[in-house]
């Protein structure tokens, strides 16, 4: 099976971000490889050890971004390749995910792409699923586990995880699919896997290597928040009866957002 | 000069750290109060490769070199000194001394299983009566045509009854002629012979979540072949293992330092008195920063030792002197990181009376620090001198190491 | 064809509306009047016409409804070949959804579809010069981001679920609705089934807690049944009712069970549930504690929820000090009230 992953590097989720001179900040915390995508990592070698195969790692990113990549490929992604050019910068989804489909027509024929289900970062989800649409490839996105896959009969079958609780759905290869958690704790890196990591030679991919001529962006995003700091006063709701407080409160989180 | 570890030395702490946090941390509670030793420890440290993690490839190893040993030490220790005893005695003290001292055909039979985490190996050195004045232990090793007939006690084993193979050191010279330093030999015991018993000492102060006992040999018949190194070697032998010993529980003492520093930041950024958070207050503020003044210059010391390892220098001097100053100084951060957390401290709802428990040990064994501190003056007044050995440890060639030759290294197919 | 400019995707499970679309369609309405348009809701599916008369008391000027049999069960290929040609026909200026796992993947495919841009979890609408502005969380809410489509149309802007308030339904009101039948290709997808998630939710993920400390068993009015003699465990059947009451809430809310060490060393509940510095330190978007003091190893497992409430008969007790909002009274008038507050909230 030809299955392809595809990763971003994003700050640690325990990073202090802020925003300074209108970008986002995170210090010197580290980036790492994001951590939704290192489950789709470790179902992609789940995948590979039960059917062979070659799992091929690869990320729209700045150079950086080699580190994301080098982790993957000590857990035990044969191939990375780190898709990089001047057009890719200021990405929204549109940008990003005709990037990975160009990537991925390049890699053809390929059985598989897995992605995370969000990133950490820009959280939206959406990357997966627009990527599919580029490919005219079946969209499983929150796939919480890998029910089968039938290489000689080409489909896949997983159970999703729904608002309303688990959808069972088979599904023709090749396939998009994005996994949540349950999928399954992703391995750590084996020592092996780290030696052979950080010789890797990971090839750039820039839009003309591929053939694209990458659009331009759809979204752009005129302002950056940082919310203020809630102060430690406790806001006390009282009221004559339990019902009436409870009322209150409850009007007061939706106002504030909060559930 | 470069002060800086490499990307693949950086990708195997990372490792090392995420499998003490997501594995060992939230259960090393519970089996220190229990004062037993998790049984999944062991096979997984042996899954993970992190039993053999500087042993040559080619004898079942993982490739790596002394530096990544040391790194690997201070992150195990930083979640629990337990981990870092195994590594000690199992790498440091016995199989690198396979490394330096043992025939191809002991590597072959000792090292590789032990560096594959397929057998446990352990250190007999200190017995009952005999702690700091090694040459005088009272175990025995009668030669017997071509065995060896073994008796004697070792206690305060660690990995007593886990060990399959433990490095035994015996007097061999049974005449009252010699030096005593020249009468001793050291053995490669498989504690599965007739003859060989074991148990568990309970009620230690720290690294209660470990293994520690005594063994005892009665008339254990011994190939010769089992015996490292020549007759009357085992005195010489059994210092050069502890240069590698004393390294690793220098490297850990340094991760003991850092957790009490961790631990301590956090509470003090979240206990208040007096009308504001005590990370304010001065004498807090000291603690701290003598706490990172001693992790930072543990950490250089125990850095520089494995560098000289690598380059194939002898370090016994610089590795005492890391082991000293690491030890003594993770007593005093754990001290002084209960002092931080008040009451709390005293609990062991909290981690840093663990610490200080577990830090205590360290002070004691591999050398005492007052022994250290007999060596380092010796060293400095001339008095003391290091002599060539027979047999060195090898420099780190990463070309050596890291082929593949006869043994395939790790059990995992990842 | 209906001339609104916006239009907002009702969201539905094999025929049931998801309460967000009522969300969506009371976000839509907020911009409306700055466009100076009315509301048309899209509904597509097999069997819906009801939805669109629910989506027009809620608010919707008028319904557009898209049907076949094979649109039973929600696909997104086929939803989104239907969405986009009603689009491309109707040349809205906005599309809103809710956002759902179903809406994630529709709204994604519809923006590739037309090139334009699509903006999830909205928490907050603006028009400015002609174009909706969004706001939406980044980096685990640590930051807000404004997102904005400025030329590309339709804007896709999906809202985040209890964003906005639902608003009262009319059944009164009515509109035009414009149902038609629809022939979607072959799909590469078969759905086989559903079933029940399995389980509760896990205290380190849940993005909801609701915790027990040792006041769930202050309650002298209730009386145990009279086989249990024992004080000691007298104390731990009230316990038990506190919990219950607690377990009621969280289930209502999605959410998982907390507790204080000194609810668990008292046995009133199992140690996996144990919040603290000697259990799990969870950093949920919402940590309800109910008879819970508030000591510091406790609050190292959860000072850093974001919104932290705390019911508590004692109005000294440390944990408002930590707390966004508090209720000082009997947690067990306070949280049944609580959770029927909830329910209602929720549509539930």
């Amino acid at each position: 099976m030809n299955i392809v992953v595809c990763v971003k590097q994003t700050p640690d989720t325990a990073a202090t971000v802020t925003v300074e001179n209108g970008k986002v900040t995170w210090g010197d915390a580290p980036l790492v490889l994001n951590p939704w995508d290192e489950f789709a990592v470790e179902q992609s070698l789940r995948i590979k050890e039960a059917h062979g195969g070659k799992v091929t790692v690869i990320s729209l990113g700045l150079e950086g971004a080699r580190e994301a990549l080098k982790q993957a490929l000590a857990m035990g992604c044969d191939e990375a390749i780190l898709l990089q050019d001047p057009s890719f910068a200021a990405a929204d989804t549109l940008v990003a995910s005709a990037a990975l489909a160009a990537a991925l027509r390049k890699l053809d024929p390929l059985d598989l792409a897995l992605f995370g289900r969000t990133s950490v970062d820009s959280d939206t989800g959406v990357t997966a699923a627009q990527v599919a649409r580029r490919l005219g490839w079946p969209s499983l996105t929150l796939v919480a586990a890998v029910v089968a896959v039938d290489p000689q009969g080409r489909t896949i079958e997983v159970e999703r995880m729904l608002e309303e609780g688990r959808q069972q759905v088979r599904a023709q290869l090749p396939a998009v699919v994005s996994v949540v958690k349950e999928i399954g704790e992703p391995r750590y890196p084996s020592f092996m896997g780290i030696r052979k990591a950080s010789k890797a030679e990971i090839p750039t991919w820039s839009a003309a290597d591929m053939g694209l001529q990458a659009p331009s962006p759809a979204v752009t995003w005129p302002a950056l928040i940082a919310p203020p700091r809630v102060n430690t006063h406790c806001e006390m709701i009282s009221a004559d009866s339990p019902g009436e407080a409870a009322a209150q409160l409850v009007q007061r989180l939706m106002e504030e957002k909060v559930l | 000069m470069e002060f800086r570890i490499s990307d693949e030395q950086e990708m195997v702490v990372r490792m090392v750290r995420d499998f003490g946090q997501k594995e060992v941390l939230p259960i090393i509670r519970e089996w220190d109060r229990r004062q037993e030793m998790a049984p999944q420890i062991l096979p997984r440290m042996a899954e993970l490769g992190i039993l053999g993690i500087c042993v040559p490839e080619r004898y079942g190893g993982q490739g790596f070199d002394y530096l990544t040993l040391g790194l690997v030490c201070e992150e195990l220790e930083a979640v629990d000194s337990t981990l870092r005893v195994v590594m000690s005695v199992h790498m440091g003290l016995n199989s690198l001394a396979l490394l330096q001292w043992g025939t191809e055909t002991q590597r072959q039979a000792f090292l590789v299983p032990q560096a594959r985490g397929e057998k446990i190996a352990g250190f007999g050195l200190t017995e009952p009566g005999v702690g700091s004045d090694v040459a005088a232990m009272a175990s025995t090793a009668r030669r017997q045509g071509e065995d060896y007939l073994l008796n004697g006690e070792k206690m305060w084993i660690s990995l007593a009854t886990k060990a399959h193979h433990i490095l035994w050191f015996a007097r061999t010279d049974l005449g009252s002629a010699g030096d005593p330093h020249d009468g001793i030999s050291a053995f490669l015991l498989e504690t599965d012979r007739p003859g060989v018993t074991r148990g568990d000492i309970h009620g230690k102060l720290g690294v209660r979540a470990g293994s520690t006992g005594w063994v005892h040999c009665q008339d254990v018949r011994l190939p010769a072949a089992n015996r490292l190194g020549e007759e009357g070697e085992g005195f010489r032998i059994a210092m050069s293992c502890l240069d590698n010993g004393r390294y690793t529980v220098a490297a850990g003492a340094t991760g003991l330092i850092r957790a009490s520093l961790d631990a301590s930041l956090r509470y003090a950024n979240e206990r208040r008195a007096f009308g504001r958070s005590i990370s304010g207050f001065q004498l807090i503020q000291q603690k701290l920063a003598v706490m990172v003044q001693s992790y930072e210059a543990a950490r250089l010391l125990y850095l520089r030792a494995g560098w000289m390892k690598n380059a194939g220098l002898r370090n016994t001097r610089e590795t005492s002197l890391a082991k000293w100053y690491a030890t003594d100084a993770s007593f005093a951060a754990a001290s002084e990181a209960i002092q931080i957390h008040g009451a709390y401290g005293y609990s062991d709802e909290y981690d840093v009376e663990r610490y200080l428990r577990n830090s205590r040990g360290a002070m004691i064994y591999e050398g005492t620090s007052e022994i250290h501190q007999l060596m380092q003056a010796g060293y400095a007044l001339g008095t003391r001198k290091d002599a060539q050995l027979r047999c060195e440890l090898p420099a780190y060639d990463p070309t050596y190491w890291r082929a593949p030759g006869s043994a395939p290294a790790g059990r995992r197919t990842t | 064809m209906m001339a609104d400019r916006i239009f907002v995707y009702i969201d539905h499970h094999l025929g049931e509306a998801v309460v967000a679309s009522w969300e969506a369609l009371y976000a839509a309405s907020t911009i409306a009047a700055s466009m100076s348009s009315g509301v048309t809701a899209l509904v597509v599916g097999d069997g819906v016409r009801s939805l669109a008369e629910e989506a027009i008391a809620h608010g919707a000027s008028a319904a557009v409804v898209r049907e076949s049999p094979s649109l039973k069960d929600f696909r997104p290929e086929l939803y989104a070949d239907v969405v986009s040609g009603v689009l491309k026909e109707s040349r809205p200026e906005v599309l809103v959804l809710p956002t759902t796992g179903r809406t994630r993947e529709l709204g994604a495919m519809v923006a590739v579809d037309l090139d334009t841009g699509v903006t999830p979890d909205a928490i907050a609408l603006e028009v400015e010069e002609s174009a909706v502005v969004a706001t939406r969380p980044i980096y685990a809410g640590k930051l807000l981001t404004k997102e904005v489509s400025r030329t590309r149309r339709p804007q896709i802007v999906m809202v985040r679920s209890r964003a906005f308030p639902r608003p009262t339904p009319d059944t009164a009101r009515k509109g035009p609705v414009d149902v038609a039948a629809v022939t979607p290709g072959a799909s590469a997808t078969e759905v086989l089934g559903y079933r029940a998630s399995d389980g509760g939710v896990s205290l380190t993920d849940a993005s909801v807690i609701v915790s027990g400390g040792r006041g769930v068993s202050n309650n002298g009015r209730l009386t145990p049944p009279p086989e249990i003699t024992d004080e000691k465990q007298q104390e731990i059947w009230r316990a038990h009712q506190g919990f219950e009451l607690i377990r009621q809430m969280a289930s209502v809310l999605g959410a998982a069970v907390g507790a204080s060490r000194a609810a668990v060393d008292a046995g009133y509940i199992p140690y996996s549930n144990q919040v603290g510095q000697t259990g799990k330190v969870v950093a949920p978007d919402l940590y309800i504690a109910c008879g819970i003091s508030g000591a510091i190893q406790h609050l190292a497992g959860m000072r850093t929820s974001k919104t932290i409430v705390a019911i508590n008969k004692d109005p000294e007790a440390p944990i408002f000090k930590l707390a966004r909002f508090g209720i000082v009274g009997d947690l067990y008038e306070i949280v049944p009230a609580l959770t029927e507050a909830f329910r209602t909230q929720l549509g539930k």
